[in-house]
């Protein structure tokens, strides 16, 4: 047998071999923040998905295929996503993606799915993700504006009219800003005072004793991501200022009420209602799935599982369900996403249409406050 | 301004300059034995911060500031000893880029024992909320604790530097290593202590600082590119000239948050450093002769 032969016979193997292969199992990527600015993400999203595939896998896979989880580590830099997306769709052949955990990757990403027509279920929240609807694009966290809407309407039970917006320079920051700065006229509040800060700001005490000095402001919203939300809390109780101090969802993990201490207490927020799942009713839809999401989460991981942990968790779900009922073809997983309706996750109860590829309504986020450094729901 | 304002943004202003100025000073020791900008000095910082806070439960706060720092301090030796003592041909600009490989390495180190989420220090008195009220500003107790260990650790590094054998071996280093070593001073030791002595000074730092500012395994960085503008701007390699265009940066962007937007206040650090590299090339403080070494 001569070199050409051996070539020719080698590549023939390959070729028949490969589908052979893909058969067995099913493929999912994942392209998620594990290290770097947006570790708190991808963290838990990561450690999610490998508990879930593992629990899939010894209970036999799906449709009896075994299913093989691939996550990129983007450490939230958008160029990375990129590469990685490319590499899962061309050369792993995935037949959906998982994440990216960012809204800024997410966005970088969009188009590369959409052209090659392969879904992708995002774990990052802002709204430009799913509106306009790509048709490939799905995203599992709630929307920012129902965030919004939430924190104004639970202002004006509380007479609030005028208020101060701190915001850090991130992608999450400046979308909050602009969903703050456009959904206050419509709900009748003004907003009186505006900063953006650097996300690796120390000390924000002297743009605290900037806004503590407006006497119109009533109370004060932040959004940004760590460690700057326990930060604002900490300089603003010792600044003695007692405002009410709303902070958006991305307060949503015990750890931040540990670093901001006493500063925490009184802290409102919207989040899902992970962080509750104990005090909800036996009878809540979510009550059973939180439960047990957060058992095996803290029974694997030695922590407290977390709602962005839950934004995978739903992601997973979403796309088992699809996968169960459409196969593995692409196309026919996508209309299957779409189809989904009252699947109950960790973040709410997802609905799926063809124009909403988040599924979720506003009652997906609760009104939770700080007492005696634990998440309880906000007593209207 | 009322005074009321004017004050809480003095205080502000003289927190954030003493922690730059803290960060700077660990550059300047080391500078001044070396010749190099040691870009891992952000890293002693966060290392102070993190082995203080795992220590805690065992040894409690006192106890475990003070193993922090020596811990801190060893790791700095070791570093020295390991990647730059051996080097057969020691350029700055070589020792530099091995510096700055050193503080990606210790914080990827970091990232793994201590994971990405971020812990900190309880405060030393009171808690979160506890404030003093001076002058009609309220201001936190650990913003005290920060500026009186940056005015301690400027007074006994001076008294160390002009009245100790060791600290006068290490200035006669600085200032012509070669008739150092003619005098008999191992000028390589030397350089070993500069390591650990700003690798100390780091820590304790990033201890003080860890109430209020918290630590994660990448702060480090962030304080570093301050604390390195700071040295520059007061003229790198003295420490006194560090603490007073620390102090000097912080008040300005404290009191910057009350024209401009606060967005703007790294900007301010930026365009301040330009403006002094092109005016003043040898900081703001620093002899015209004294320049840059071998830059």
């Amino acid at each position: 047998m001569n070199i050409r032969t051996l070539v020719v016979s080698l590549a023939a193997l390959c070729i028949s071999a490969s589908p052979v292969m893909a058969a067995d199992t099913i493929k999912i990527g994942a392209i998620l923040a594990v290290t770097g600015p947006a570790s708190f993400l991808g963290g838990p999203e990561a450690r999610t998905l490998e508990m879930l595939v593992a629990e899939t896998n010894a209970a036999g896979g799906i449709d009896s295929k075994q299913v093989e989880l691939i996550i990129k580590d983007s450490g939230a830099n958008p160029e990375k996503a990129i590469s990685f997306a490319k590499q899962l769709i061309e050369e792993e052949r995935v037949v959906a993606v998982i994440g990216p955990s960012t809204s800024g990757e997410t966005m970088k990403v969009k188009k590369i799915f959409e052209q090659a027509g392969t879904p992708l279920i995002s774990c990052a929240a802002a709204e430009v993700i799913v509106n306009p609807v790509a048709r490939y694009v799905f995203k599992t966290p709630q929307n920012d504006s129902f965030a919004v809407r939430k924190i104004y309407q639970t202002m004006q039970d509380m007479g609030i009219a005028k208020i101060a917006v701190l915001a850090g320079n991130t992608g999450f920051g400046k979308a909050g800003k602009e969903q703050l700065t456009a959904i206050a006229p419509e709900m009748g509040i003004e907003i009186v005072e505006a900063e953006v800060y650097d996300k690796d700001a120390n000390d924000l005490s002297a743009v605290v004793a900037k806004i503590k000095a407006n006497p119109d402001v009533q109370a004060v919203v932040n959004w940004s991501i760590v460690p700057a939300q326990a930060i604002v809390a900490k300089n603003i109780r010792q600044a003695g200022w007692d405002v009410p101090l709303f902070q958006s969802h991305g307060f949503g993990n015990i750890k931040y009420v540990e670093t901001a201490g006493a500063a925490a207490e009184g802290i409102i927020f919207p989040a899902g209602r992970l962080l509750i799942a104990d005090q909800l009713a036996d009878d809540h839809p979510q009550k059973a799935v939180l439960t047990s999401y957060i058992t095996e989460y803290e029974k694997n991981f030695d922590e407290q599982a977390s709602t962005f942990g839950g934004h995978a968790y739903d992601a997973y779900i979403v796309l088992k369900a699809a996968i169960e009922e459409a196969g593995t073809d692409r196309a026919a997983l996508r209309d299957a996403i779409e189809g989904i309706s009252g699947l109950a996750g960790t973040g709410g109860v997802f609905t799926f249409s063809a124009d909403d590829h988040n599924g979720l309504d506003i009652d997906s986020f609760e009104m939770i406050t700080v007492k005696a450094g634990k998440f309880v729901p906000l007593a209207q | 301004m009322t005074l009321e304002l004017f004050i809480q943004y003095l205080f502000a202003g003289i927190t954030y300059g003493s922690i730059y100025a803290i960060v700077a000073i660990g550059f300047n020791i080391i500078y001044n034995t070396t010749g190099i900008i040691n870009f891992a000095q952000g890293e002693f910082v966060m290392l102070g911060g993190m082995i203080s806070i795992s220590l805690l439960p065992v040894l409690g706060l006192p106890l475990a500031i003070v193993a922090a720092v020596v811990i801190t301090m060893i790791f700095g030796a070791l570093l020295e000893i390991c990647f730059i003592r051996w080097l057969v041909n020691p350029g700055v600009l070589r020792m530099i880029i091995i510096t700055i490989g050193l503080s990606i390495l210790t914080r990827e180190a970091a990232l793994h024992i201590w994971g990405e989420s971020i812990h900190s220090l309880p405060y030393f008195v009171g808690n979160e909320i506890t404030s003093v009220t001076i002058a009609g500003a309220r201001i936190s107790p650990q913003v005290l604790w920060v500026v009186g260990a940056c005015g301690c650790m400027v007074i006994i590094l001076s008294i160390f530097f002009q009245t100790t054998s060791v600290g006068r071996d290490m200035r006669a280093c600085a200032a012509n290593r070669t008739a150092a070593t003619l005098c008999g001073i191992n000028t390589r030791n030397m350089v070993t202590l500069s390591f650990m002595l700003s690798a100390g000074i780091g820590a304790l730092a990033g201890c003080v600082v860890s109430p209020i500012t918290s630590t994660a395994y990448d702060n480090g960085t962030g304080l570093a590119i301050k604390g390195f503008t700071v040295a520059i701007l007061g003229g790198l390699g003295n420490s006194m000239a560090a603490v007073g265009a620390g102090l000097l940066l912080g008040i300005i962007e404290a009191f910057s948050v009350h024209i401009i937007p606060l967005a703007f206040q790294d900007a301010i650090a930026i365009s301040l450093l330009l403006l002094i590299l092109f005016i003043r090339p040898h900081g703001l403080f620093g002899s015209r002769s004294a320049g840059l070494k071998e830059f």
